[in-house]
């Protein structure tokens, strides 16, 4: 029974490797500029954390397969280097490992957090309420006018309170439903919970940002591949947490032009 | 320390009748038994709950027979809705982490052997032992009373974030009532632990007896002390925010709900609350609690590896040292929890490095046990083998963490199944087989009789097969993005993982139906076991030196002196390679703890 406990670890530890190395089920491809930092860092963990948890388990399978069922008076053998070796060799291993990707790691969150927004980086706000997103583009004017929490009205479709009689700067502002963005520019996003709690995640922007009420947060991106992708939800709000989400268009600066005409004339 | 008096504290006469044996019982063994009966009953509860939800996730529009009488509203036609997934799946998490993961490693076998382990009758406080379950148990049905009113459970997940556990009924079925119930639940669940880390800290400290110095005790009790350390402090924080809670509810206070928040086009009447307040303090408390769900789990199977490798540790001091590193950093990491949660992203990385550092403490430790296979003269039975299990499945959950512990990993992995694949593996399975090994180990002490060895194992082998095929591949979903706490899968980027979650759901009904196998081999075995002898696996702790089962008083009026520590193996000694803690035996020793 031993040896087949060390032959079952053994073949499930390879079994559980496979599909990560022949990316059965990989993640999402990477549409973004930052996003190269953090597929770097997954890729080393996954070396690192790969190695530790295969040697981990056939040394353990080994162990188990050469030290039991011994005769009854087979002579108890040291470890060679004893406690002190091992707890050298964890500080030493793990130490180096968890300072590198630690200290190694800070570059890509820096890059995101750290670092601020281009001067003409494109300003979206994105509402998430429950259980949609609504975007608004401020328009010609480039000014977001002010959101009045009183006059939010689902059924007249004033999802985010605006008052385009008398704010000047509301007026211009174009509200939509689905987010589209230009390729290659860099956008600010602007994040705003009308209820609950949520969060903006596009797997192929490497984003991902719970929205906090009462926080107005931002965050900022660049898309590099045209296309459509969606936005989920990822911060549990409710019954239709699992159906919260939205399309992301990537278009060429023309597309997105045409795309923004069409939504100012639906206003 | 060690005088009369200290004893004459918690010195009580037999109990008499069968209430006072075996319903308001003051012995810490029965005490013990009441929390392992509680673990048991909420671990099936909780598994049922599972499959459930499994079945659901693999086949959304499926008709679960019998759905409908479980939920007035909640299974119309016996399918499922969205809410009731999520309130299935909020009890699921409730129940497991606190009925039986906190309770059933902690609990259960410290209340019944950490007495006997130090040489005590009982614990100092008998009678709040007495009520920390009695509010364990009360605490329990609140819980479970809310499947029974209202519009049901909370929906809101074991976490229960701010604002809309807050914000009332508006939030959705269940965030009224079922909220109020859930944090009034966990708050009684609070003061009964306080009440039981109490008796467990002054039982470590003050009643060992004599020539049982700290160095002296097993590991188990060094990892129950730790851990009851650990539930003061993690506990006392819970409390009050669960308070604050049901305050939101009932007294119009606004803790955690700010101002212009706009639910079904209804301004919200709050103002001036925090978010993010909430995760702060149930995070506070979060993390600690996993290493309180498994700390035990590490001392039990430090334990029973020892027995069964007739030989101590590579080092008896690096493990108390590591798990109580791990127990003080445990405090330091909880924003690894809140990396994208809004909090100052400078936050995120400090809290980062702590999470990456205390992967040390936790490597030393299985590096030891593996260590210590070297040599051994290793025996296999179901206890050990769920102990080496317990490892291997620990690694598994363990080098997850490497990924979540880094922020800018975190972007792509929080709130996906990898998170709940990590979880799962490194706490919840690892903690199981860690209560499945002490069932075992000590089932013939605490019963008199023994477990079916071949039963055993082979709810071993399902077991740790069946574990491995159910969340090896969450990991998988998790890095191609599959979000969690989704009753249902309807994105297009989706579609693809599906024959995964059905593959997974198929393992986890057969893991689960393996467990019947468990549960048939302790009723069998409770009855019509073989009798087993005082000393089944030739062991040295104190626990084996007493009756068995113990008499109320553990030592039938005769404590024993302790001459040597706990791991004593690889001796030549009258009894054979052992010699136990109470035996006043000299023998040759490569070692002794003083």
């Amino acid at each position: 029974m031993a040896k087949f406990f060390a032959l079952t670890i053994i073949v499930i530890a390879i079994a559980s490797a496979i599909p990560i190395l022949r990316h059965t089920w990989p993640e999402p491809p990477d549409i973004s500029v930052h996003g190269h930092l953090i597929d770097e860092q997954m890729s080393e963990t996954m070396a690192e954390a790969g190695i530790s948890f295969l040697a981990a388990q056939f040394i353990l399978a080994i162990f188990i397969w050469k030290f039991s069922n011994r005769p009854k008076d087979a002579k108890i053998a040291k470890f060679p280097g004893g406690a002190k070796g091992l707890v050298i060799a964890a500080f030493l291993l793990v130490g180096t490992e968890v300072l590198a990707l630690g200290i190694f790691g800070t570059k890509a969150w820096a890059s995101i957090y750290f670092t601020p927004p281009a001067a003409n980086a494109m300003p979206i706000q994105v509402q998430a309420g429950q259980f949609a997103f609504y975007f608004r583009y401020p328009g010609a004017d480039g000014k977001f006018g002010p959101l009045h929490a009183a006059l939010i009205n689902e059924s007249n479709e004033n999802f985010f309170g605006l008052d385009q009689t008398n704010d000047q700067d509301s007026k211009d502002d174009i509200v939509t439903a689905e987010m589209a963005i230009p390729v290659n520019r860099e956008i600010f996003l602007l994040m705003h919970a009308k209820d609950v709690g949520h969060s903006f995640y596009v797997p192929e922007l490497r984003v991902q940002q719970d929205f906090v009420p009462g926080l107005d947060l931002s965050i900022h991106f660049t898309a590099t591949k045209i296309g459509r992708y969606e936005i989920v939800c990822t911060q549990l709000c409710g019954l239709g947490h699992y159906n919260m989400k939205a399309y992301l268009s990537v278009y060429s600066q023309e597309d997105f032009d045409n795309w923004l005409k069409k939504q100012a004339a639906l206003q | 320390m060690h005088d009369v008096s200290a004893h004459a504290a918690q010195h009580h006469a037999p109990p008499q009748g069968f209430i006072r044996k075996h319903v308001f019982s003051l012995d810490h063994k029965v005490i013990g038994k009441q929390y392992y009966a509680l673990a048991l009953v909420a671990v099936f509860v909780g598994m049922v709950l599972s499959w459930i939800m499994r079945l659901h996730l693999g086949w959304t529009n499926l008709a679960i027979p019998g759905l409908h009488l479980l939920s007035k509203n909640g299974a119309p036609g016996d399918i499922m809705t969205p809410e009731y997934y999520l309130q299935l799946m909020t009890m699921h998490g409730t129940i497991m982490v606190f009925f039986v993961l906190t309770t059933a490693p902690f609990a259960a076998f410290g209340n019944f052997f950490l007495p006997i382990q130090v040489g005590a009758e009982d614990m100092p406080f008998p009678r709040f032992n007495m009520m920390s379950f009695w509010v364990t148990f009360v605490a329990f049905l609140v819980l479970v009373s809310s499947f029974f009113v209202g519009d049901g459970p909370t929906l809101g997940g074991w976490t229960q974030y701010a604002p809309l556990n807050a914000v009332g009924s508006v939030g959705g079925p269940g965030e009224g009532l079922g909220v109020v119930l859930w944090a009034a639940s966990i708050a009684i669940f609070c003061i009964g632990q306080l009440l039981g880390s109490l008796n467990f800290i002054t039982t470590t400290l003050d009643l060992r007896v004599k020539g049982m110095s700290l160095m002296r005790l097993p590991l188990t009790a060094w990892a129950w002390f730790i851990t009851s350390c650990m539930g003061l402090t993690a506990f006392a924080v819970l409390m009050p925010a669960c308070i604050l809670v049901i305050l939101d509810h009932v007294a119009g206070t606004s803790f955690f709900v700010p101002s212009n928040l706009v639910i079904n086009d209804q301004l919200q009447p709050h103002s001036g609350g925090s978010t993010l307040l909430w995760q702060h303090l149930f995070w506070f408390f979060g993390h600690p609690e996993v290493y309180i769900a498994i700390v035990p789990g590490m001392g039990i199977v430090s334990h029973i590896l020892i027995t069964n490798m007739r030989r101590p540790l590579l080092s008896h001091r690096v493990i108390i040292g590591c798990m109580a590193a791990i127990g003080i950093l445990s405090y330091m990491v909880y924003g690894h929890h809140m990396f994208v949660s809004g909090m100052n992203p400078f936050s995120s990385l400090a809290f980062s490095f702590p999470t990456l550092v205390i992967t040390i403490p936790a490597t030393i430790i299985v590096l030891i046990w593996i260590g210590s296979l070297y040599g051994s003269r290793l025996r296999i039975n179901t206890a050990s083998l769920f102990a080496l299990g317990f490892i291997s499945m620990f690694v598994s959950g363990g080098v997850s963490g490497f990924f979540l512990a880094q922020p800018s990993i975190d972007i792509m992995l929080h709130a996906t199944y990898f998170v709940v694949g990590h979880f799962h593996m490194v706490m919840a399975v690892a903690a199981i087989f860690g209560i499945f090994a002490a069932t075992y180990f000590w089932f013939p002490k605490m019963t008199g009789r023994m477990m079916n060895e071949t039963w055993g194992k082979v709810h071993f082998w399902l077991s740790f097969v069946g574990a491995y095929c159910i969340f090896m591949p969450f990991h998988y979903l998790g890095i191609a993005g599959n979000v969690r706490r989704y009753q249902a899968f309807v994105n297009e980027y989706l579609q693809p993982l599906i024959p995964v979650h059905k593959f997974i759901t198929i393992a986890a009904i057969a893991t689960g139906i393996a467990q019947f196998i468990f549960l048939y081999n302790l009723i069998h075995s409770r009855f019509w076991g073989k009798p087993a002898p005082d000393n089944p696996w030739e062991a040295t702790s104190l626990e084996w030196s007493t009756p068995t089962p113990p008499p109320f008083d553990n030592f039938g009026g005769k404590l024993p002196v302790v001459y040597h520590d706990p791991y004593q193996y690889g001796v030549q000694s009258s009894t054979g390679d052992y010699v136990m803690q109470a035996s006043s035996e000299q023998v040759v020793t490569e070692h002794e703890e003083k």
